[in-house]
């Protein structure tokens, strides 16, 4: 035997092994997929059910996306002592001149803006809304929103410093108000105030989660407009990138604190909120229980290994002469351990196979149940490798105990064998 | 020589029971004999052919087989032996129904790990030496039972072994297939092929050229066929008007 042969026999041996348990299987069609049914409802199920995690995580974090993962919230709020002190409002709310020299000392903050909401009606002409969103925005509002304005101008420096009584809408007030396809210029009523719309601003992204879920009427105007002691206001912020968002939030800490003159053992007076933060939790979740959930179902391939142990143990007895025959002849005991273990592992895989058609099959369904909303559900190529390897590794052991038995069957014990 | 044993003895347990199945066999046999090992049921011929064929290992004494001992091999260079030294033929021929009697033939040179190539041509000569060219996509319950037990020695003869074994190859064939077979040992002697063969039907063991009786464990006579008690037996009467080939 030369050098190459040597090395090529053994795989000449495995891909032998391979045809022959090919043809087992064949021969055994019935048999085979009763046998690997507990592997492909185990793979089935497991690839579904990642995929449907996958695809919730998926349409959650696009919609915390949409949402914005960059922005940061700045609320007054009551410092939680523990203790039951009442806070007067006129001591925690944020003074107009609070966040003035924010940008120079945050330099993880790209932009901010100071909203200053409130409801009231609206009316033009014969046409009343009320309960209508009023929103003081600062300029800087549409970057941090990132909603531009499609027609018309946004508000200028000086809408703001001079509180002129100007005012952006959305396409739904527009609509609402019976107003022309380009109602810049129009006067329109905020309450009794006559104000002159400017533009028109972009509407929301689409997000069920958040915003209330609303398509509503909006009117935007300047902050230094809508802004009244009593009504106080928040600042949303926006950190250079999500992956700042952590120091953009001590800096504006450190920054608040410094403005309201904090003494080191005093609690802040004010809350921060970072989305990316939620983000991330929600990822750790999901993931915990996409392994969980994998887990739980994962035990089904154990069950299903204890099948293919069972029709191993069958198929050594009744092939106990053809394995003295194959001893006869010089197969070694190596040669038919591989033969049943190669035997056991392909019954797996093709289980594994025709439960990965299954898991696609269901992940097709959950795809096209619009309530569910899995629309993004698929099974990433992690959950495909890993139902492959676990089904090879449940074929390993499980098979291993029979085609030990195989190996060890004494010949001449085994060729007497009826 | 290619078969030397010497103080063969085999014991098998059954309890608490010692069993003695060989009791000192000595024996050689040389290259291109033809020998036929006789004896009542319990004598030990099994045993002793089960020795031969390197399936089982004597409780003591040395076989050389071919220049090797084999008493001292494990498992696995054992059945190096058995691939490559020994060709058996069974009584009922342990032909895999599954595969055709070309892949029948072949199985010896996939554990000899033999190329497809070699594999393939090696088992078509053979094949051929039986003169069942004509049959080899066939699986055997497409064949007789004197074709199966040719396919069966093709298969014994495909790795070119030392010595070919025969366990009653004879016994499930009636008589007009019994003596083809046994005219294709004949032809196998006389190409130079050394076979040993066990039987209990002296009309079977007068083909072969030294007939060696066991008793009790032991060689009870070893002598040439012409010195033996079977070449004293009529010629068999030819067998009109019975069907030649019984249907499997």
């Amino acid at each position: 035997m030369n050098p190459l042969q040597l090395l090529i026999a053994p795989v000449v041996l495995i891909y032998q092994s391979v045809f022959l348990a090919l043809g087992q299987v064949w021969a055994n069609k019935v048999r085979s997929i009763l046998t690997t049914i507990g592997i492909i409802i185990g793979v089935a199920s497991v690839t579904a059910v990642i995929a449907a995690l996958t695809g919730m995580k998926q349409s959650v974090l696009t919609q915390f996306e949409s949402f914005g993962t960059n922005k940061i919230f700045v609320l007054p709020y009551p410092p939680d002592t523990g203790k039951r002190v009442v806070w007067r409002w006129a001591d925690l709310r944020f003074h107009q001149h609070d966040f003035d020299e924010l940008l120079e000392h945050c330099p993880s903050v790209a932009t901010f803006t100071r909203n200053c909401d409130y409801t009231s009606s609206i009316s033009y002409g014969t046409h009343t809304e009320s309960n209508v969103d009023i929103a003081g925005i600062d300029p800087q509002w549409h970057q941090v929103e990132n909603r531009s304005v499609i027609l018309g101008r946004p508000f200028s420096l000086i809408d703001n410093e001079h509180a002129r009584a100007v005012c952006l809408i959305n396409k739904i007030a527009q609509d609402r108000l019976g107003l022309d396809t380009d109602p810049t210029g129009e006067a329109i009523m905020i309450g009794d105030r006559r104000f002159i719309v400017v533009g028109v601003v972009e509407s929301r992204a689409e997000s069920s989660m958040f915003g209330n879920g609303r398509s509503d009427a909006e009117v935007f105007i300047p902050f230094n407009t809508a802004y009244t002691p009593d009504n106080g206001f928040v600042v949303v912020a926006a950190s250079k990138s999500p992956d700042v968002s952590d120091e953009a939030q001590a800096e504006i800490t450190f920054y608040l604190r410094h403005r309201h003159h904090l003494r080191v053992d005093q609690p802040d007076n004010f809350r921060i909120q970072v989305v990316q933060k939620f983000v991330d939790e929600f990822k750790s979740v999901a993931s915990a229980i996409t392994m969980v959930a994998g887990g739980i179902v994962g035990i089904s391939l154990l069950v299903g290994g204890v099948g293919i142990m069972n029709i191993m143990l069958v198929s050594v007895s009744e092939r106990t002469r053809e394995i003295g025959l194959r001893k006869a002849v010089g197969a070694r005991p190596s040669a038919i351990l591989l033969q049943f273990l190669i035997e056991a592992m392909v019954l797996c895989l093709l289980g594994g196979m025709a439960g990965l058609l299954g898991g696609e099959g269901i992940t097709a369904i959950l795809k096209s149940i619009p309530q569910a909303k899995l629309e993004q559900a698929s099974i990433p190529g992690w959950a495909i490798a890993l139902s492959f390897g676990f089904a090879a590794a449940v074929g390993l052991l499980f098979g291993m105990f029979p085609a030990i038995k195989a190996a060890r069957l004494d010949p001449i014990e085994a060729l007497r064998h009826e | 020589m290619v078969i030397r044993l010497r103080n063969i003895t085999k014991v098998y347990r059954v309890g608490a029971e010692r069993i003695a199945a060989l009791n000192g066999v000595n024996l050689d046999v040389d290259r291109n004999e033809y020998v036929a090992v006789m004896g009542a049921s319990g004598s030990g011929k099994s045993t002793l052919m089960n020795i031969l064929g390197c399936l089982d290992r004597p409780t003591g004494g040395t076989y050389e087989l071919d220049g090797r001992l084999t008493t001292s091999m494990g498992a696995a260079a054992l059945a190096h032996v058995r691939n490559e030294r020994i060709g058996f033929v069974f009584q009922s021929f342990e032909l895999l129904p599954r595969l055709t009697a070309l892949k029948n033939v072949e199985l010896p040179l996939i554990y000899a790990r033999a190329g497809w190539f070699s594999r393939r041509a090696r088992a078509k000569k053979a094949i051929e030496t039986v003169g069942l060219s004509d049959r080899m996509r066939h699986r055997p319950n497409q064949l007789s039972g004197g074709q199966r037990q040719r396919v069966a020695i093709a298969r014994a003869l495909v790795a070119r072994p030392a010595i070919l074994l025969a366990d009653e190859p004879t016994g499930n064939l009636d008589s007009r297939t019994s003596e083809e077979i046994l005219a294709l040992f004949n032809q196998l002697h006389r190409s130079g092929q050394t076979i040993i063969m066990v039987t209990h039907e002296p009309d079977v063991a007068r083909h072969a050229k030294r007939i060696i009786r066991m008793k009790d464990g032991r060689v009870h006579s070893d002598l040439p066929v012409e010195e033996d008690p079977v070449s004293e037996l009529p010629a068999p009467a030819p067998l009109a008007g019975i069907p030649l080939e019984v249907p499997a």
